[in-house]
């Protein structure tokens, strides 16, 4: 156990802070600090264009192999990347779907043509993707997945039917990678193919939901005879849920040390907010600052060891299974930090009728934090199961 | 940046958790508990001739094994999960870290030498009592004596850990007129001691008197302008090596509970395939996993302190947070082992409470939760502007 980086990574932060502090100025300066969770509609096609930016400067993919377009950056790397990033203030990325889960699926279940295809349209940052699993009926039991894909010989491609739910930023994504059934006699996780789906066709129809803070983050898919070329499914047919379950390997990846940077940014604001209006002075409100300091503090060292991982430590396991559980019950008590900091002040919306302000944004978003991607109570099955060996749940006979 | 153990360092887990799970079994941990000596002193034989545990982080200038705080704050780990009953943590978390603090001087090798080659018995005596914390509960006061050339030093201690068996003690105290903190050795004829039996019976404390007593210059440890900070990071040392046997309370706690929740049977079934417990288990676990990131990030930063590197700097940041974070980790797992255990739990017969009074000790000793996160957020306000 060492920390501290080496001289040659303290110049990659350099280059990196540089790079940024030369780049994120002029058309990009009001980006600063925007675009991310709870306030990812701000902005779009401005931080579409940044990401041209970013694919310009050759950020995007770092991680990546070089034979895919990637730099290969070591793990400190790609942690100072993150870090300096945050601290800079960089806005929240259109591209992160396509960089961090896509790609890296790509990479390692892809065929060599859907690796050609796609990975430097994602570098480029020319298209955006979105992820389409959840379903009506398919929430926290995500392979009970309804849609149905079939294969027309004659046209040479698969059509899709069903609907897709709480797609995040699909009306402004290019691609969707897809679950459907490709067994339709199937049940469960058997059965199900992994598909690349162009979202700019007429089988695809897109309806934002309004969300509790009247904005439109997630959106309502609806496939109807949506076509997806031969090509376009990602490993066999009937093996689609080994693929969505590596890609979820990736999520626990390293970028979520920029999204800790994230939160130590938004942490900040509300601390400065408490020593302006007085609330740093009340014991309780200072426990929920140590507090909240505490936990992210810890977040950071879990992501560390989970990175760092060492396969004679079996115990590494257990961190990456909880840290779902972990960031989304903090960020959830931040948000109400935030509104408590605030006090009678954090009832005064931005701008009328409805324009919320960042931290009202924070508050009411966190609540989904604790929901999407698994709520915090399949967490705790999942955590209770896999981690801890406990009787798995029983299924109800539908 | 590397945030795993190495192989020499898993080695260190498995030898002392092999060592202890035979050492330190429940019969014996509660024959240890139950006189007033407090430990078996074969196993302090053992603990320090044959595995010389207390020469882990002495330099191997000092005659030490030159390791790091990492590799201690495993060996804490895992008496902490195995309730080791022993005064290992006074001689080594307290008084060798004061000795190893304070500017080299031959009072403290030759104190150094004792603990590491014959392996004596130390204390550390400072709080007066009361609730206060730190620098802030020591009430002993000293003045330059008239007579020779040494101070003279009158003083209660509370709270002194192992103290009724330690045969030397590093005493904190004020100077009378200015305040100013010295730290001196006084060996155990010069004090009065007395056992003070505790809820917890694993860790044993005693009261401390100190009347008049004549401290020549020899004896002085540090007593200077640097004495004060000194002092504050022998006990954020110490809250590091807590938060370590807290993490082993922890740890434990669940694992017990996860074997005896798979085990017993209600309704047909085991009462660990209902998702209640289920939903428990998985928040001890998180705790667990948490207190271990904060103990050992503590532990690299303890590191880098001791070897005066500049994330030293952190290291009162990072002893808060294992401190407030481990023991509250701890007290809740054991708080939810005792209710899943259910009537049993709350049987002298099952361990369930000796770690369960063990983690409420934990979570008072060296300042509560609530100081620690007030120090946090001191620490956090000031730096933000």
């Amino acid at each position: 156990m060492r920390l501290g980086f080496t001289q040659e990574d303290e110049r990659f932060r350099e280059q990196v802070s540089d790079w940024l502090a030369d780049n994120l100025v002029g058309e990009f300066a009001k980006l600063k600090f925007r675009g991310g969770p709870g306030d990812e509609h701000m902005f779009f096609a401005e931080r579409a264009a940044w990401e041209k930016q970013m694919a310009s400067g050759g950020w995007i993919g770092i991680g990546w192999p070089e034979a895919y377009g990637g730099k290969a950056c070591s793990l400190e790397q790609q942690v100072i990347f993150h870090e300096e990033y945050a601290r800079a203030g960089g806005p929240g990325r259109v591209g992160h779907i396509g960089e961090g889960l896509t790609g890296p699926t790509l990479i390692a279940f892809g065929s060599e043509q859907q690796q050609r295809r796609f990975l430097p349209k994602i570098l480029s940052g020319e298209e955006l993707w979105c992820q389409g699993y959840s379903e009506p009926s398919a929430g926290s039991d995500l392979a009970n997945i309804a849609s149905k894909a079939a294969f027309y010989e004659d046209e040479g491609v698969w059509k899709i039917n069903g609907q897709k739910v709480w797609t995040s930023l699909a009306h402004e994504s290019d691609w969707c990678f897809v679950l459907a059934r490709t067994d339709p006699a199937s049940k469960g996780s058997r059965g199900l193919g992994f598909f690349l789906l162009e979202l700019d066709q007429p089988g695809v129809e897109i309806r934002p939901i309004t969300q509790l803070t009247g904005t439109s983050e997630f959106n309502e898919v609806f496939l109807d005879d949506a076509v997806c070329q031969a090509d376009c499914l990602v490993g066999e047919a009937g093996q689609g849920w080994a693929v969505a379950m590596g890609l979820l390997g990736f999520e626990r990846g390293v970028s979520t040390l920029g999204q800790q940077m994230l939160f130590q940014n938004e942490l900040s604001e509300v601390i400065k907010i408490a020593k302006q209006n007085g609330a740093a002075e009340d014991p309780v409100i200072r426990q929920r600052i140590g507090d909240a300091h505490m936990g992210l503090k810890i977040m950071r060292y879990n992501s560390m060891r989970t990175l760092s991982a060492n396969p004679g430590d079996g115990t590494l396991d257990r961190a990456a299974l909880s840290y779902k559980l972990y960031w989304s019950s903090w960020h959830r008590n931040l948000g109400n930090l935030a509104m408590d900091v605030l006090g009678p002040d954090a009832e005064l919306v931005e701008q009328q009728p409805y324009d919320l302000t960042r931290l009202q944004s924070l508050f009411l978003f966190t609540r989904s934090d604790t929901i999407y991607g698994g709520t915090n109570q399949i967490q705790r099955n999942i955590i209770a199961e896999r981690a801890l060996g406990l009787p798995k749940e029983t299924r109800g006979k539908d | 940046m590397d945030f795993s153990f190495n192989e020499d360092q898993l080695l260190i887990a498995d030898t002392a958790d092999a060592f202890l799970t035979s050492a330190s079994n429940s019969a014996q941990v509660r024959a240890a508990m139950s006189t007033e000596l407090g430990y078996e002193p074969a196993l302090w034989q053992q603990t320090t001739q044959e595995l010389a545990w207390q020469l882990t982080h002495i330099p191997e200038s000092e005659g030490g094994l030159g390791l790091g705080y990492v590799e201690l704050c495993i060996l804490f780990e895992k008496m902490g999960k195995h309730l080791c009953c022993s005064p290992f943590f006074s001689t080594v978390a307290l008084s060798l870290n004061s000795l190893l603090l304070v500017a080299a001087n031959d009072c403290a090798k030759s104190a150094i030498a004792a603990i590491a080659e014959q392996g004596e018995r130390f204390a550390l005596a400072y709080s007066g009592g009361g609730r206060l914390v730190g620098l802030d509960s020591i009430t002993a006061l000293y003045h330059d004596s008239d007579s020779y050339n040494g101070v003279c030093l009158t003083g209660d201690y509370h709270y002194v850990i192992d103290g009724h068996t330690a045969s030397s003690f590093i005493v904190a105290a004020k100077n009378a007129s200015n305040g100013q903190l010295g730290l001196f050795l006084v060996p155990k004829e010069k004090v009065d001691v007395a056992w003070t039996a505790t809820m917890d019976q694993t860790r044993k404390l005693a009261r401390v008197s100190i009347r008049e007593a004549e401290v020549p210059a020899s004896n002085i440890l540090s007593c200077d302008s640097t004495t004060k900070g000194t002092f504050e990071n022998v006990l954020n040392l110490a809250c590091i090596a807590l938060a370590a046997e807290q993490l082993g309370v922890a740890e434990q706690c669940l694992s017990q509970t996860v074997d005896y929740i798979s085990e017993r049977k209600q309704f047909g079934r085991a009462v660990g395939s209902f998702q209640a417990m289920k939903h428990k288990a998985a928040d001890m676990m998180n705790r667990a996993e948490a207190a271990r990131s904060a103990v050992y990030y503590a532990a690299c930063i303890a590191d880098e302190f001791l070897g005066g590197q500049p994330l030293g700097a952190e290291l009162s940041e990072a002893a808060s947070i294992a401190k407030a974070y481990c023991c509250d980790a701890a007290f809740f797992n054991a708080g939810m082992a005792l209710q899943m255990y259910g009537g049993v739990g709350f049987t002298w017969e099952y361990d369930v409470h000796l770690y369960f009074k063990r983690a409420k000790a934990a979570q008072l000793t060296f300042g509560d939760s609530a100081y620690h996160r007030e120090r946090i957020a001191q620490l956090v306000l000031e730096q933000i502007a």
